[in-house]
């Protein structure tokens, strides 16, 4: 078999996975904040409690009619839910779910999945853009503020275990952490955790960061035309950008698929890696649960004159420990 | 004001700062009701607002002039759908006024009862859409808003089981109360209340211990004590200024009088400080349905027999006026009668109009996130501006 074949495939199989999870983790969340708000969620389309109801949305949505609209600058507009997609999808490929098991175990894993996941901003502002709607035009103008801001923080936040393991590959970086998490490192390992996490919210516009959907002041924000496909698209590449996160964060932090019996079983590592990135994905949606949304100068100014700066130390730190102590042996 | 100036609008001309004018609403989310906003952008940043009303106009006041004393109450409800038993109190107590028509102790008492709980779970309406205008109904204000809701529910249940009705109730009448509380209804009542109380404490847990619930309310929407008294705010708004003013107390009605309660007054004059208000306003409701539960005095609970036909109710000629505080503030009733079976003209001052009117003085300067939290603030219920 051809090397390049291996891709594919591994590429196939982790685009079906990523999607059926997608589709599941929309039901969790509902069930999880319907917990949250003293209510039962989904609950009639399948039984027990629903479980058919992510189905039934996706079916759904295929079936809605696709309204383009008429003073939409079509090219733009049809496009930018790709635009969106791809790259939101695209931040699977480096990530090793077991050992060996992924698509591409690159040897600038980390930067890779940084620096594709920042793009998915090219397809939110062309879905602004192209709409011709003013909420949406509004939406794009924040979504630009927000994710340039705290793109600098999430990624030095991301690069403190990658300096404390000494490698971008993220295979190395959980072997760095067997036996000892990064989230454990006294001191560094949990304000980077915490900071890392505050930036994923950012990151992926959730709330009480969500001021470029905020339905109460601009609807929908720049998804506010789309319709049936296009938005079920949009949609999915929200949610496989967050699962995408949380996995990054179970990755750094967590030590991946790291777990009692991960040694001889590997894709036992592989569900306690699912199982750690569900984790951080409650915390995120129990903290959407919980929070108003705050304003575009208050989140601009958390980026500055906080986070950015507050980061930037931590990394700073964690380079002197590493100059002194040395990398934890690979 | 920079209301000449923002006339002069240049479309987005993707340049430099051009102005962009928005609407928000009729149709929006968070346009609580049916309000239309047309904003003046530049940038995020809101440079004047020129508001719309009118979407929810339903001729009430000609409405009353076509239907007798008996008939109108239940109508009158339907100005302020959120706390209906505001607006049939303010009727009757004109129809009273000018009738002179006495109204007994127990009735009072009721009427006392019906207005607080009323108060309570308008307040707990509020509370939810406006949490929910500032945190989004795909977030943290989504919970608050079902929490809110929960609560407003064990308050509808009550009235349900009093009146048979949880959103226009007709329980106030000419001379009275149409009904007197159930057996069991009381102790139900304190039940109800004490849960109230005890959430109510959750919802301070969960709000103010929150930067940033903290960060999106003080220091915006500030209204001045003078531009209250200029513009007169009333209700939660005025008492959030600094204007020590509440009808229960400088003009009492009903059983106002001989009950204990606290007025609460802020300084600040800021979203949080109106928020402030009003929850102490939720203490003070539940303090006082526990008084009157208390003190419920014996006796008739209407002055008048029952009517066979709706046209029986007359009062003689004659004008008045009645004014009580509602969960917006004050409520006046202009009432002519003409002799007959119906007035002859019928004014409404609803709370919620003149709370509006503020809108345009403190929202220009505010960021376009600020304006649905001021307007949530603000609390206007637009079957009552509209009428």
């Amino acid at each position: 078999m051809p090397p390049y074949l291996h891709h594919v495939i591994a590429g196939f199989i982790v685009l079906n996975v990523v999607v059926g999870l997608v589709t599941y983790v929309t039901l969790l969340e509902r069930k999880f904040a319907a917990r949250m708000q003293s209510r039962i969620g989904p609950y009639y389309v399948g039984w027990p409690h629903g479980w058919l109801q992510p189905i039934a949305d996706a079916l759904k949505l295929m079936m809605k009619e696709d309204v383009v609209p008429t003073a939409a600058d079509r090219w733009v507009y049809n496009l930018a839910p790709i635009a969106f997609l791809v790259p939101c999808v695209l931040i699977f490929a480096t990530i090793p779910f077991a050992p060996g098991l992924g698509v591409a175990d690159l040897n600038i894993g980390v930067l890779f999945f940084l620096a594709v996941s920042s793009l998915e901003i090219v397809g939110l502002f062309m879905g602004g853009w192209g709409s011709n709607n003013k909420y949406a035009l509004l939406s794009a103008m924040r979504a630009v503020n927000q994710i340039i801001s705290y793109d600098l923080p999430f990624i030095f936040a991301a690069m403190v275990p990658v300096l404390l393991a000494g490698s971008l590959q993220m295979s190395a970086i959980v072997a760095a952490q067997a036996g000892f998490w990064f989230v454990f490192y006294p001191g560094l390992g949990q304000l980077a955790f915490v900071a890392f996490l505050v930036a994923t919210l950012a990151a992926e516009n959730r709330v009480p960061f969500d001021i470029l959907e905020a339905e109460s002041e601009l609807v929908a924000g720049f998804r506010v035309e789309y319709s049936g496909m296009k938005f079920a698209l949009i949609q999915l590449a929200e949610y496989a950008h967050m699962i995408g996160t949380s996995f990054l964060g179970a990755l750094l932090f967590l030590g991946g698929w790291l777990g009692p019996g991960s040694e001889q079983w590997p894709l036992l590592g592989a569900v306690w890696f699912l199982l750690k990135a569900m984790g951080i994905f409650l915390v995120v949606t129990w903290v959407r649960w919980s929070f108003v949304r705050i304003r575009v100068d208050q989140i601009l100014a958390i980026s500055w004159k906080l986070l950015l700066p507050a980061t930037l130390l931590l990394l700073m730190a964690t380079a002197l420990v590493v100059a002194l102590q040395g990398v934890r042996a690979v | 004001m920079t209301e000449t100036s923002a006339r002069q609008v240049v479309e987005i001309g993707y340049g430099g700062s051009e102005r962009l004018v928005m609407n928000m609403g009729p149709q929006h989310p968070s346009a609580h009701g049916v309000f239309r906003a047309i904003l003046t952008l530049e940038g995020e940043t809101v440079v004047a607002v020129d508001a719309v009303i009118g979407y929810l106009h339903r001729c009430h006041e000609k409405l009353a002039e076509t239907l007798t004393y008996v008939q109108y109450p239940s109508i009158a409800s339907k100005t302020d759908y959120v706390a209906a038993m505001t607006a049939e109190l303010a009727y009757v107590a004109a129809v009273e006024k000018v009738g002179k028509i006495d109204v007994p102790r127990r009735a009072q008492y009721l009427r006392v009862l019906a207005a607080e709980l009323q108060r309570i779970a308008s307040h707990c309406l509020w509370l939810g859409t406006w949490c929910m205008d500032m945190g989004g109904a795909l977030g943290g204000g989504a919970t608050v808003f079902l929490y809110a809701i929960r609560e407003r529910e064990l308050i509808l249940d009550l009235f349900e089981s009093l009146t048979g009705a949880r959103l226009l109730y007709g329980l106030h009448q000419i001379g009275g109360v149409r009904y007197d509380l159930p057996e069991g209804w009381a102790a139900k009542c304190r039940e109800t209340v004490a849960v109230v109380e005890q959430r109510l404490t959750e919802y301070e847990a969960m709000l103010e211990d929150n930067s940033f619930f903290l960060v999106r309310t003080q220091g915006v929407g500030v209204i001045s004590r003078e531009l209250a008294e200029d513009v007169g705010v009333c209700g939660p708004l005025a008492r959030g200024s600094g204007i020590d003013y509440d009808l229960r107390r400088a003009e009492p009605y009903a059983a106002y009088e001989e009950l204990d309660f606290k007025v609460p007054v802020e300084t600040a004059g800021d979203c949080f400080a109106r928020y402030r208000v009003r929850m102490v306003e939720f203490r003070e409701s539940i303090k006082l349905v526990r008084q009157v539960l208390d003190g419920l005095p014996a006796g008739p609970i209407s002055s008048r027999p029952g009517v066979k036909s709706v046209g029986q109710v007359r009062i003689a000629k004659g004008e008045g006026y009645s004014r009580i505080e509602g969960a917006r503030g004050e409520l006046g009733c202009y009432l002519v009668a003409d002799g007959g079976p119906k007035p002859y003209r019928l004014k409404w001052r609803g709370a919620s109009f003149s709370n509006l009117a503020v809108l345009p003085h403190i929202i220009p300067g505010h960021k376009i996130a600020d304006v649905v939290a001021i307007m949530g603030s603000v609390d206007p219920v637009f079957g009552e501006v509209d009428r």
